[in-house]
């Protein structure tokens, strides 16, 4: 059954006239950026199919690369030091070209022409640090760096324009480096538990905390200009969507963008609204006033924003329940079956335990990433994932509790003439099943947490709310994804809980 | 022609000799008791008669037959086997745990089979067929494991210390009732155990095994009138059965 289900899913993954797929990368302005090029797109009627947030720069030109995307907004300066791995240009038009030539002949992924505004990275302090320090640029933070603590995303501390080129750059170091993710960072630094973060210089949330941006005065930061980056294939086809996105070209600057940001992020407005507006403003739709009540009711509390999206949460709770379900069928029809196995023939029984444990080891996002080169993004590499987590509980269990039944039991029915294969089914199997489904349930559980992780692939979910969330530093956001997973961890725990009662022989 | 027969049976579990070439016969409807220390090979012994246990060297003759030339599983099917921890499959009822063997068979009368040897150990169907082991006495559970070895109607029953872990007044009802059974039926029976006056009571002769080897066979007056070995003296004093 399990099977039958994968290969529907790779049948419906493989459809031939999909819409264009438009991902984004999880921090608000990536998500307005999409959502203004999804919006632009339907209004050219072109159908688009959206991943909001689908990951980090790796990840979401991965699925560019591998076609499970058709675009995302990209900018230059990340395309030319953290994806070519080149060394950095000062000049943006020098920088575009370069990305352009390389992107078009090795991967023949296009750069459509720069939205009109650049983003490059900011790093900021609080107020208070900046005049008791007198901190005007990063010379002077080089300067006192020694005292500081600084909260970076991880992002910025491994890519070769974020941290270790700046430390080069202007000799800087800290007291200490913490990754914090994007959400997380300005609070860290406006309760004082970091002192230095690194920011976006158009974020709109700079503005709400109050922060000092250093300058960069040695130019160390090379240009980002903002651009549409298309994967190879959609312009042969849909020539349409890709004439539609450059009616963007250089219409969005600094401030618009600032702005735009700023509404989403401060004001908390929902993307859709804040899209539509700008495409209104810019001329390019006409402005379909529909007010949306979302923003409101986000201050009417937790449980009113909750029961404004019941709809929309069931839908994602039911996709939730999907992954899993799917992914723990597959794992208990591979896992219970091999550790029958392993007891009745296997010598090298604990190191194949052992193997399938390491599997446990590599972290759920390192895992997603590692997927989308094989499988793309969606649904079914969602599942893969999921699946291989859950083997290692059910298969230690299994093994362990075959092997373990009632030793006098087996011997005894043995002895009296049983076969090894009827010793399995009428003894150990039986007395083994609470032990494999203590399993089963532990896989369920992690399983239901671990499915959260599916929205960086655009898998859907319960995590999807949870990442857009923790982007926009939204809490109920957050909660409106974790509470029902929380939930639905209990549900599928108690549901497995009936199903063991059943199962279990009564002794 | 014995039941059994051991043939300079040898059997190693890597460097320690388990079976030092042991050669013993047990007779149609005999009894014999096996008695030894623990690492004396008894069991092993024991096991080599249904082939839970194959020789390195020498063969098991039963009813005449070579028994490597058998089918195990139809071989145990047709041997009664009653371990010390009675072995119950602890997710059956009882009725169901004495029916095993003839349901194994595919006996369409399992249950009334399984019906006749408990009442044959004293066990009321009505009253313990649809109990749990976990639900019974451990003289119980043992009289339900000699059901079960009997419930097939085998000739020959293998016992392996059948009644070492029961209380001294379980334990004697216990060896009275198979007394009883074995006349009745006729039963060639093995029987270890590392009592020596359970040996004496259950046994028509006795063999004492140390260090896989027989020291000495023979009747329970032969063995007191002339012990071939030191070691056999020694036991029989020691046992106070001299």
């Amino acid at each position: 059954m399990g099977t039958t289900a994968l290969l529907l899913l790779l049948a419906i993954q493989a459809a031939p006239s999909r819409p264009v797929v438009i991902a984004s990368k999880p921090f608000g302005e990536s998500y307005v950026l999409a959502e203004i090029f999804a919006q632009l797109l339907e209004a050219r009627g072109v159908a688009v199919d959206r991943r909001p947030g689908l990951g980090a720069t790796e990840i979401a030109f991965q699925a560019l690369r591998g076609g499970a995307i058709d675009v995302y907004p990209e900018y230059t300066g990340t395309g030319l030091l953290a994806i070519l791995g080149e060394r950095p240009r000062r000049d943006p038009r020098e920088v575009y070209d370069r990305v352009s030539r390389e992107f078009r002949r090795r991967w023949g992924i296009r750069w459509l022409p720069p939205l009109g505004f650049e983003n490059t990275y900011a790093v900021a302090v609080r107020r208070e640090t900046a005049e008791r320090y007198r901190l005007e640029t990063l010379s002077d933070l080089a300067r006192v760096g020694p005292e500081l603590r600084a909260g970076l995303t991880a992002d910025f501390i491994g890519r070769p324009d974020g941290l270790p080129g700046l430390a080069r750059a202007y000799g800087l170091r800290f007291a200490e480096v913490r990754a914090l993710l994007p959400a997380v960072k300005y609070q860290a630094l406006a309760a004082g538990k970091v002192d230095v973060i690194d920011g976006y210089s158009t974020d709109g949330l700079i503005a709400r905390y109050d922060l000092a941006v250093l300058e960069d005065d040695r130019r160390f930061f090379p240009p980002y200009e903002a651009a549409a980056l298309v994967g190879r294939g959609l312009a042969e086809r849909r020539p349409d969507a890709i004439a539609a996105l450059t009616e963007l070209s250089a219409r969005l600057d600094v401030a618009t963008m600032r702005g735009l940001n700023q509404r989403l992020e401060v004001e908390g407005e929902p993307v859709e609204r804040v899209a539509a507006d700008a495409l209104a403003d810019l001329g390019l739709t006409a402005l379909v006033g529909e007010p949306t009540t979302a923003a409101e009711s986000h201050r009417q509390g937790l449980a009113r924003y909750l029961l404004d999206r019941r709809r929309e949460l069931l839908r994602m709770t039911a996709r939730h329940l999907l992954l899993v379900a799917l992914s723990l069928a597959g794992a208990v029809a591979v896992a219970v079956p091999l550790g029958v196995g392993l007891e009745r023939f296997s010598r090298g029984a604990e190191t194949t335990v052992r193997a399938v444990g390491l599997l446990q080891t590599i972290p759920g996002i390192a895992l997603i990433a590692f997927m989308i080169p094989l499988l793309g993004i969606g649904v079914l590499p969602a599942v893969v994932a999921l699946f291989l987590y859950s083997l290692y509980p059910i298969l230690r269990n299994t093994w362990t509790g075959v092997r373990d039944a009632a030793p006098d039991a087996v011997a005894a029915a043995t002895a009296l003439g049983m076969t090894p294969g009827q010793v399995l089914r009428h003894v150990r199997l039986p007395l083994a099943s609470p032990v494999i489904m203590a399993g089963i349930r532990t896989a369920g559980v992690i399983n239901v947490g671990t499915a959260t992780l599916a929205a960086f692939i655009g898998a859907g979910g319960l995590g999807d709310p949870i990442a857009a969330g923790l982007a926009l530093s939204d809490t109920h956001m957050i909660l409106s994804g974790a509470i029902p997973a929380a939930l639905l961890a209990l549900g599928v725990d108690g549901l497995l809980g009936g199903v063991e009662r059943v199962v279990r022989p009564a002794v | 022609m014995s039941a059994l027969a051991a043939e300079r049976v040898v059997k190693r579990f890597g460097a320690v000799v388990a079976l030092d070439a042991v050669s013993l016969e047990v007779g149609r409807g005999e009894c014999l008791g096996v008695i030894g220390e623990s690492g004396s090979g008894k069991t092993t012994l024991l096991r080599c008669f249904n082939r839970l246990v194959e020789p390195d060297a020498g063969r098991i003759l039963v009813g005449g037959a070579d028994a490597a030339t058998l089918d195990p599983i139809e071989l145990r099917r047709g041997t009664g086997y009653v371990p010390q921890d009675g072995g119950l499959l602890p997710h059956w009822a009882v009725r169901r745990n004495v029916a095993l063997v003839p349901w194994l068979r595919g006996s369409a009368e399992a249950d009334d089979a399984a019906e006749r040897a408990m009442r044959l150990v004293g066990l009321e169907p009505e009253r313990f067929g649809d109990r749990r082991p976990r639900e019974l006495s451990g003289g119980e559970r043992q009289r339900v494991a000699v059901a079960r070895a009997l419930a097939a109607g085998p000739e020959v029953v293998l016992l392996d210390e059948p009644f070492g872990a029961l209380d001294a007044i379980t334990r004697a009802d216990l060896q009275t009732v198979f007394l009883a059974i074995r006349r009745e039926l006729g039963l060639t029976a093995v029987l270890v155990t590392h009592d020596l006056a359970e040996a004496f009571l259950l046994g028509d002769r006795i063999a004492v095994l140390r260090a896989g080897r027989v020291e000495q066979v023979g009747t329970a007056a032969e063995l007191r009138a002339t012990p071939a070995t030191p070691y056999v003296r020694e036991l029989l004093e020691r046992a106070r059965v001299a």
